[in-house]
């Protein structure tokens, strides 16, 4: 375990996706180290949820090939997998009334093996989690009963809980009050400084994700991409084109503000 | 970091053999109740005694008698409620809405056009269950057939259920058809046996083993995939990211959950709500975590059939009344209470 742990690597090759005709990323190669944090930054429908998805194990690329720790994602044992990255999803549809708790608790599952119930370590990983995210207080809470910024606190809570060294998040700020936004994304950004984890997530702020990232990955939807360290990658003229809207940045107390231009709309 | 000490709705083992351990007594009172329940009452006091001498192998008194004859009816009501409670279980899961049963797939719909196309031809009793069975089957085969890519992971998120449910619905409707297209040609002589067939009767119902066996088998599967329904239960697509083979555990709910519907339909017609309301009453009462949810429900549709099947053929007796009607008459109300407590 340690040995793989200190070779934690996420690496694509020649990666081709593709949403129905339309080419999104084509030919990505790109490698992610041990304790990066990286920020993936495009328009709508420029293909971010479709590659998190992809290196994920999700859904297969339409060409090339994920690789993780040196390994095919497809190669993997999906239990195996389950120790090395957990995946954050956009949205969640709760049918059923599972307490809090237990919504945590079964991020635990891959390391139950054969064992019916879980163990005391189990319930204070889940305890630890719920309480880094400050939603311990709403540990026996029907998770149908709570508000959307909740239900993403506590399903962070479980990404935390399922304790991997690689951490794929999308939109992990959805529905936060900004208090939460910073206090996740400090959070996230501690754990790949301290911990040596592995961060990618998908974000819109984009002055929160040059804050806390060490790396950005721009997508812009037709095929094309930039992958480097935030200082170059997020370059105004760079990620005006990405986005498609002329964006100006100012320095605020040693911090890098992104604002969008104002567009008259006479 | 402050501890946190309650810890209110974990699922202790402790909790779980409490309750069920108590539903296995209940189990074991709805049977002695259904026993000693009839046109000639088997008193308490004579119970022990005829208990005994049932299970040495011989019926010299007349309690003991009594008791054999409604214990074989029992036992076949216990294990086709237990196997629908438990069907309606998976399929809930399969399917991640609380509100599926065993028969929206059509299913039991497949056994009816099965069964009443026996009836009509006026078979055997034999082979009404053997041609039950086929259609359940066959129906199961078709719904696999045009379902199987949807049940694949990663098959578009929640797109992929909710096929198979469209899928299902459609195949049933179309059994249903031919349902009414046979009622609608029987002779008035055949109608009656055919539309008890239809809302599911326990008279008559052979004793047999193979009911317990699929029961059984399907009791451990579920048990060992308990963990994994929840993980599916909670994340859909995305318990692969936890390890979860999806597609073989969707794969597995369909088959296990259409084996026990189709053994169920075929013993003793298409009973209806069982697969519907127990699986809801117990998450409404333990939770709806599959390793407590699972042994309970089929503890509880057991019991809950075996006591509607003692009031389907003592409330206006001699007259008996089909299960079925019994099940939806006191089914729908309990459902619709519960639904009420829960918007609340």
């Amino acid at each position: 375990m340690s040995t793989h742990d200190t070779q934690m690597s996420i690496r694509t090759r020649q990666l081709e996706l593709r949403a129905a005709d339309r080419i999104l990323v084509q030919g990505l190669d790109w490698e992610v180290g041990r304790g990066e944090c990286w920020s993936i930054i495009g328009r709508n429908g420029a293909g971010k949820s479709t590659l998190l998805r992809t290196l994920a194990g999700l859904r297969a690329p339409e060409g090339g090939a994920v690789e993780i720790d040196g390994m095919p994602v497809t190669a993997w044992k999906l239990e195996d997998l389950a120790r090395r990255r957990a995946y954050l999803a956009q949205s969640r549809h709760d049918a059923f009334a599972y307490s809090v708790i237990e919504t945590v608790l079964s991020a635990r599952h891959p390391y139950h093996g054969k064992r019916y119930w879980e163990g005391n370590d189990d319930h204070a990983a889940a305890m630890q989690a719920l309480a880094a995210m400050e939603v311990d207080h709403l540990a026996a809470r029907d998770v149908r009963t709570l508000s959307g910024g909740e239900r993403q606190r506590v399903a962070i809570a479980a990404l935390l809980a399922q304790d991997t060294p690689l951490l794929l998040l999308d939109e992990p700020a959805n529905a936060l009050d900004l208090a939460h936004q910073v206090q996740v994304m400090g959070l996230l950004a501690r754990l790949c400084r301290q911990q040596h984890k592995t961060v990618i997530m998908i974000g819109h702020d984009l002055t929160l994700a040059h804050r806390i990232s060490s790396h950005a990955l721009l997508l812009t939807g037709d095929g094309r991409w930039t992958a480097g360290p935030v200082a170059d990658a997020m370059q105004p003229a760079r990620l005006s084109d990405t986005l498609g809207h002329p964006i100006d940045t100012i320095e605020h107390g040693g911090r890098r503000i992104f604002i969008p231009r104002e567009t008259n709309h006479d | 970091m402050h501890t946190v000490q309650a810890r209110p709705s974990r699922p202790l083992p402790q909790r779980a053999f409490l309750i069920v351990g108590a539903l296995l007594l209940a189990a074991v009172a709805s049977l002695l109740v259904a026993g000693m329940t009839g046109s000639i009452a088997v008193a308490p006091g004579e119970l022990p005694d005829a208990l005994v001498q049932v299970l040495q192998g011989r019926t010299d008194s007349m309690a003991a008698t009594l008791l054999e004859l409604r214990a074989g009816r029992a036992l076949t009501a216990f294990v086709t409620g237990g196997a629908l409670a438990l069907a309606g279980v998976m399929m809930q899961a399969l399917l991640r809405n609380p509100l599926a049963d065993p028969y929206i797939l059509g299913i039991s719909a497949g056994a009816s056009v099965g069964a009443l196309l026996a009836l009509l031809l006026m078979c055997a009793a034999a082979t009404i269950d053997a041609a039950a069975l086929g259609g359940a089957v066959g129906v199961s085969m078709l719904l696999y057939l045009f379902a199987r890519r949807d049940m694949r992971s990663g098959a578009a998120l929640d797109a992929g259920t909710s096929m198979l449910l469209l899928t299902g619905v459609i195949l049933s409707s179309s059994c249903m058809a031919l349902v009414t297209l046979m009622l609608s040609v029987a002779p008035e002589g055949r109608l009656r046996s055919m539309v008890f067939w239809m809302i599911g009767d326990l008279a008559g119902a052979p004793v047999r083993p193979l009911p317990w066996i699929v029961l059984g088998a399907a009791l451990l599967y579920a048990l060992r995939s308990a963990r994994a329904m929840n993980v599916l239960a909670l994340h859909a697509d995305n318990a692969g990211t936890l390890g979860v083979r999806v597609g073989a555990l969707r794969k597995g709910l369909f088959f296990v959950s259409g084996l026990l519907t189709a053994s169920a339909v075929t013993s003793a017609g298409s009973i209806g709500f069982i697969g519907l309301i127990i699986p809801h009453a117990c998450r409404f009462a333990f939770g709806p975590d599959h390793r407590v949810l699972i042994p309970a429900a089929v503890l509880g549709g057991g019991s809950f059939l075996v006591l509607c099947d003692t009031l389907a053929r003592t409330v206006v007796a001699p007259t008996q009344l089909p299960v079925g009607a019994i099940t939806a008459l006191i089914g729908a109300p309990i459902f619709l209470y519960q639904l009420h407590q829960l918007r609340k």
